[in-house]
C-alpha cells in the first residue's frame, strides 16, 4: 500500500474516468474510507452513531496510515458540524459522517453551512430516528434536509457511494457553487454489507482545494483585510436589511441551481431510467431502487411491463428530466424506506395529472422492502404503508 | 415556477428580483460573456461594454477587497488598469472596501456596501456600475439588490465565472481582458462615439 506522499495529484475527470481499477468486494464503509483514502482531505472530525460509526472509524485508521491530516472526535454532533465548519471556513477540505439523531443533533449547522458557503463534503448513512427509538433504517432524515440549502445525492449502492464522494469535492469547490453537499448511503443496507466496488488501484490523490478561488472571504487571519470577515449582517430592523438576507438566500439556490453543469459532467443524468416507455413507472432512490429493479424482473414474468426512473440528484431536483421522463406515464409507483413519502411529494409537486401517482410501498423502522410488496402495489394500485 | 426567456435587465425591476440563475440564465462558457442573460461570444461583450461606458451620464467603477488590499504586482497593474479605464470612460472609482454593513449610516459618496448598495447608487445618481475584485457571493448579493431597487446599469468585470444578476458580464477578466477592454474603449473613442 502507498503512502500519501507516494500519491500523484490528479484531477476529478482522471480519477473518475482514466484512473486504472479493480474488483473489490468490500463494505459501504469500507467504500467511503477508500474514497477518502484518495481525496485528499485536510480535516476530518468525528462522532459515532449506528451504523455511520464504522465510516468514521475508518477514516481515522486513514489518519494513523497518514492519508489525512487532521481527525479528532467531537463533543457530539453538533460540535462535529460546528467544527467542520470553522476548518472549512480556514480553508481546509473537510470530510465527516453522521446519521440519524445525530444528523438531528447538528440540523442547525446545515443551513448555516450553505448560508456560509463552505463546500463541505459529508455522507449520511440514514436510519430512523426517535421515537420511538431504532437503530435501524429508515430514510426519514433526508426528508427533513430538503429545504436546508445542501445538494444531496442519493447513492443506491457502494459503488454510487464511493463514486459520488470522490466526484463532491470539485462540484462542491466551484467558485460559482461552494455549497456543501451530502451523499446519502442507506445505512445498514450498504453500509455493512459486502458488494463488489471497483475501487481506484493506481498511486493517486485529488488535487488539494484551493481556498483562494471561494466565492466569499477566507477567515485567514494572517491576510490583510480580516475585517472582510462574514459578520452576521442583518443586525437591523429595517427594510434593506431583510432585502440583502433575502437576496444572500437566493444565492445559495441559485448556487445549487448552477452545480448542475458540474454534476452531471460526473454523474452523467441525473436520472436513470430502464424501459422508459412502459405504461408503468417505478420511480425511487437509494436502495428502493435495487428492490425496484426485481419488482420489475417479476412483474415481467407476470407479462406486465414496467419501467424505473432511478433518482440520483435530491437536491437541487432535477424537475425537467423527471417531467420528460414521466410525461407518458400512466401509472407511478414510488417505493420509499420512510413514512413521510419525501419524495412521493418531490414528484407531485413536479408533474402534472399527479393523480398518476401511487404513492407506495412505504416500510419504516427497519423493516425491509421484499420485491413482493412493491409487486402488489403495481397490480392492485393500493398503498402499503400509508 | 421558472419564468419563462427570462432577461436580466435595468432595474428597478420589483420588490424581490428573482436569482437569475433560477430562470434559466446560465453562466457563460470559457471565451464568452452574458448580456442580459443571454452568452455572446466574449468580443462582443467586451465591445458591448466599452459602448455602454462611453454612453454613461455617471459610470462609476466599485473595487472590491480582491483588488483594494492586494499589493502583488499583478494587482497593482490592475488597479492602474482600472483607473486608466475610467479615465478615458471619465468614470469615477466608489470603493468597497468589506462586506460589514455599515450602521447606522454609510457615507454614500465615498463608498459602497454590498447589503445595502442601492444607497450609493441614489446618492451619487450612478447610471452605470462596474463591479471589479468583489468576491463572487458579495457581487452578486449587490448586483440583485441594485437590479431590485434601482435603475442602475451593472457590469461585473468577474476574474472567475461570471455573474447573471449582472446587465453585462465578463468572465476570466483577467489583466488582459481589461487591457482589451481599455484599447477597445480607445478605438470607439476614435471612431467619435464620445
Amino acid at each position: 500500500m502507498p503512502s500519501y506522499n507516494d500519491l500523484k495529484e490528479v484531477s476529478t475527470e482522471y480519477m473518475l474516468f482514466k484512473a486504472k481499477r479493480e474488483e473489490q468486494f468490500i463494505t459501504g464503509s469500507e467504500a467511503v474510507r477508500e474514497a477518502v483514502r484518495r481525496a485528499n482531505i485536510e480535516v476530518a472530525i468525528s462522532y459515532p452513531i449506528t451504523p455511520q460509526s464504522e465510516s468514521m472509524h475508518l477514516v481515522g485508521d486513514l489518519y494513523a496510515e497518514g492519508f489525512v491530516k487532521e481527525y479528532f472526535r467531537g463533543e457530539n454532533e453538533f460540535a462535529v458540524m460546528s467544527e467542520i465548519a470553522g476548518a472549512a471556513m480556514g480553508g481546509a477540505r473537510t470530510f465527516t459522517a453522521t446519521c440519524g439523531p445525530g444528523t438531528l443533533r447538528a440540523f442547525e449547522n446545515f443551513p448555516m453551512w450553505a448560508g456560509a458557503r463552505l463546500p463541505i463534503v459529508m455522507a449520511f448513512m440514514p436510519r430512523g430516528v426517535n421515537s420511538p427509538l431504532t437503530i435501524q433504517p429508515d430514510t426519514i432524515e433526508m426528508g427533513f434536509l430538503l429545504d436546508t440549502g445542501i445538494m444531496m445525492l442519493h447513492a443506491e449502492n457502494a459503488q454510487d457511494l464511493y463514486d459520488m464522494l470522490l466526484m463532491s469535492f470539485d462540484i462542491v469547490e466551484q467558485t460559482s457553487v461552494h455549497i456543501p453537499i451530502g451523499v446519502f448511503i442507506d445505512g445498514f443496507f450498504v453500509t455493512h454489507t459486502r458488494q463488489k466496488v471497483h475501487i481506484v488501484t493506481e498511486d493517486v490523490r485529488l488535487k488539494p482545494y484551493n481556498p483562494s478561488l471561494s466565492p466569499v472571504p477566507i477567515m485567514d487571519m494572517e491576510t490583510p483585510p480580516f475585517r472582510c470577515m462574514r459578520d452576521p449582517f442583518v443586525m437591523k430592523s429595517n427594510y434593506i436589511s431583510y432585502a440583502a438576507h433575502a437576496s444572500w438566500q437566493q444565492e445559495i439556490m441559485a448556487s445549487a441551481q448552477r452545480a448542475k453543469r458540474h454534476i452531471k459532467k460526473y454523474l452523467g443524468n441525473f436520472i436513470e431510467q430502464e424501459n422508459p416507455s412502459a405504461p408503468i413507472q417505478i420511480v425511487a432512490s437509494g436502495t428502493a431502487v435495487s428492490q425496484s429493479r426485481e419488482a420489475i424482473k417479476m412483474l415481467k414474468e407476470d407479462g406486465i411491463s414496467a419501467g424505473l426512473v432511478k433518482v440520483k440528484l435530491i437536491r437541487p431536483f432535477p424537475t425537467k428530466e423527471i417531467k420528460n421522463a414521466l410525461s407518458k406515464t400512466e401509472k407511478i409507483i414510488i417505493p420509499e424506506f420512510n413514512r413521510t413519502g419525501w419524495l412521493a411529494r418531490e414528484i407531485a409537486s413536479t408533474i402534472p395529472n399527479n393523480d398518476r401517482i401511487v404513492p407506495g410501498p412505504r416500510v419504516y423502522g427497519g423493516m425491509t422492502m421484499p420485491p413482493e410488496v412493491i409487486v402488489e402495489v403495481v397490480k392492485n394500485g393500493t398503498p402499503i404503508g400509508i | 415556477m421558472q419564468k419563462e426567456n427570462y432577461k436580466v435587465l435595468k432595474g428597478p425591476e420589483s420588490y424581490l428580483p428573482p436569482a437569475a440563475a433560477l430562470h434559466g440564465v446560465s453562466l457563460p462558457e470559457k471565451g464568452e460573456g452574458l448580456i442580459e442573460g443571454k452568452c455572446v461570444s466574449e468580443n462582443t461583450c467586451i465591445q458591448y461594454i466599452a459602448l455602454k461606458l462611453l454612453e454613461a451620464k455617471n459610470p462609476t467603477f466599485f473595487p472590491g477587497p480582491l483588488l483594494l488590499w492586494r499589493t502583488t504586482e499583478y494587482a497593482l497593474q490592475r488597479g492602474k488598469l482600472v483607473r486608466e479605464i475610467a479615465k478615458e470612460v471619465n468614470a469615477r472609482v466608489i470603493p468597497m472596501p468589506d462586506y460589514r454593513p455599515k450602521y447606522p449610516m454609510i457615507n454614500p459618496a465615498v463608498e459602497i456596501n454590498p447589503n445595502h448598495p442601492n444607497l450609493t447608487i441614489w446618492h451619487n445618481k450612478i447610471d452605470v456600475g462596474i463591479f471589479i475584485g468583489v468576491h463572487c457571493h458579495q457581487a452578486n448579493l449587490a448586483l440583485k439588490i441594485i437590479r431590485g431597487g434601482t435603475d442602475c446599469y451593472t457590469i461585473a468585470l468577474c476574474a472567475e465565472e461570471g455573474h447573471e444578476e449582472a446587465n453585462a458580464s465578463l468572465r476570466n477578466a483577467d489583466n488582459k481582458i481589461l487591457q482589451k477592454l481599455l484599447e477597445t474603449i480607445k478605438e470607439i473613442k476614435k471612431g467619435g462615439a464620445k
